[in-house]
């Protein structure tokens, strides 16, 4: 591999241990992969800042690091809010470790958010390389922004971080964003059913098929929040890390193939339908990924007027929601709790429930083994609808 | 006689001690007990057996991410293997070693049938070389 002058040096340890030490994996990783060179990146997303993930030694090599970040760099979701973790039932020695470990991430110059939607905070751009760690927010940033990431795990997404650079491979490479099968949608207009319209369901189905290929949808015209909703889910059912909707993504005009070269999926309405059940839930939950100041603007207009009848909890970045404070009054009004930090996948607060209900075709795949709970998914509109029945 | 390999660097540092080799990808989140150093994956060839000093052989690396800090964990206990051989390296095991300071290489130049239990061997994770036998 091709390293500067500057990487060299920081591989020589002229930077210090740790900066050394994070070269030594890029280095490594990028043998592993076969990367040609190191490539600048715009900002990171760890993983692994929960205490439940990383445990007591995970803490202890955190805490081991004497270096600061060379990009702006936020976190992953953690077991619980920040502030409202006793309300949420959250263990205090348990709070007390996760404080430990955010204060470890904190040193290294790591924003203390802990989001799967870091594009709501740090601005991203076409074409900027990236090294993020969350499946959704990679499907999101590769595949809506038109940036570059390859799914990075903790250890690897902090070395880029520190050193400000990443290895060259994957998806960083325009080449290898082609598109590899093609997935035709049938049925999807609104004048046929909201339903049809449901992209976490449509991403959960695909997501089974398409595995780890990059996909090429046609029939559908999402906008960016549903395209959230669609990689997010076929991230987790599958793992896409890069998706092209006819029209719609940045990249769907950058290839030049011929759609029938490619082997084709198609999803029918009576597909996604199959998707939709109708269990007694005792929970409802949303938010996976974290809303955007736009979901949250709906789920608020939903519930004007309206009482929860059972617990209802929203999901959304600390800084989306300090921003939108109002919206985020409006829909507490009802009953229903914002929580920042968490989700309902990464939460031990969620696995009180036996079954809880989501929007998300993401949540619909991980709560039954994340949670130990059923999972049914619907529409932003019966969540609304079962959580204030 | 002694015979010299080579391979593809992966972590830094020498390591020398008795090959443990298995034909058998290695997780080492909940596959190695970081307290004692021994394999603990149920029906795994090593299942039983300490890799504490070892040059420990095995193909890849699967399972969890979480695998990197169990490596550390490992070396902070003092169960650590003298050196990893691995046929290909993969993401887990290669930060891992690099974050546990275990010297490590891959792709060595032998067929990993060669590698015979017990041989003691020294691993050279900043050239590239595996060398076996007095």
């Amino acid at each position: 591999m091709h390293l500067d002058a500057d990487d060299e040096k920081i591989l020589n340890g002229d930077y210090g241990e740790t900066r050394q030490r994070m070269m030594e994996i890029l280095v490594a990783l990028g043998k592993v992969f076969g990367a040609e060179k190191l490539v600048p990146i715009a900002s990171a997303q760890v993983s692994g800042a929960s205490y439940k993930t990383i445990g007591k030694w995970g803490l202890e090599w955190l805490r081991s690091l004497d270096a600061r970040v060379a990009v702006p760099s936020v976190l992953n979701p953690i077991g619980m809010d920040r502030e409202q973790w006793f309300e949420m039932g959250i263990d205090p020695s348990f709070a007390e470790r996760q404080e430990e470990v955010l204060a470890a991430y904190r040193r290294l110059g790591i924003k203390l958010e802990c989001t799967c939607t870091p594009y709501y905070i740090t601005i991203t751009g076409y074409g900027d390389h990236l090294a993020w760690s969350e499946s959704s927010a990679v499907v999101y940033a590769n595949s809506v922004i038109g940036a570059r990431t390859n799914r990075e795990g903790g250890p690897s997404a902090l070395a880029a971080a520190i050193v400000g650079k990443t290895p060259f491979y994957g998806l960083h490479v325009v080449e290898n964003r082609e598109p590899q099968v093609s997935v035709m949608v049938e049925g999807c207009d609104a004048a046929r059913g909201l339903r049809t319209d449901h992209f976490g369901a449509i991403g959960y189905l695909a997501g089974k098929e398409v595995g780890n290929r990059i996909p090429f949808f046609s029939g559908i015209r999402p906008n960016k929040d549903q395209l959230k909703s669609l990689g997010a889910a076929m991230a987790a059912s599958g793992a896409v890390a890069l998706f092209h909707v006819d029209k719609i993504t940045p990249e769907s005009r950058v290839f030049s193939f011929d759609p029938g070269s490619l082997e084709t999926i198609t999803i029918e309405t009576k597909d996604v339908e199959e998707v939709f059940s109708s269990i007694e839930v005792d929970a409802v939950a949303v938010g996976c990924p974290h809303c955007s100041p736009a979901e949250l603007e709906r789920i608020a207009a939903l519930l004007r007027g309206k009482t929860t009848t059972k617990p209802f909890f929203i999901f959304a970045a600390r800084s989306v929601v300090r921003s939108n404070r109002e919206t985020v009054d409006a829909i507490e009004k009802s009953g229903a709790r914002v929580y920042e930090d968490t989700c309902m996948v990464v939460s031990p607060a969620m696995e009180r429930y036996a079954a809880i209900m989501v929007d998300s075709g993401k949540a619909l795949a991980y709560v039954p083994g994340m949670c130990g709970a059923a999972a049914r998914i619907g529409t932003i509109e019966e969540c609304v609808a079962e959580a204030t029945s | 006689m002694e015979v010299i390999i080579r391979a593809r660097p992966i972590a830094k540092g020498t390591g020398t001690g008795p090959l443990l080799v298995t034909d058998a990808a290695l997780s080492f989140l909940s596959g190695v007990d970081p307290e004692s150093g021994v394999v603990i994956e149920q029906g795994h060839p090593l299942e039983g057996r300490s890799i504490a000093d070892t040059v420990l052989a095995f193909p890849f690396g699967k399972g969890s991410t979480v695998g990197s800090y169990v490596m550390y964990a490992l070396q902070r206990n003092g169960n650590a293997p003298a050196a990893i051989i691995n046929h290909e390296a993969e993401p887990i095991v290669a930060v891992g070693a690099i974050i546990a300071g275990i010297p490590m290489i891959d792709r060595p130049e032998i067929p990993f049938a060669e590698l015979k239990s017990g041989t003691t061997a020294t691993v050279d994770g900043t050239e590239g070389s595996l060398r076996m036998g007095a």
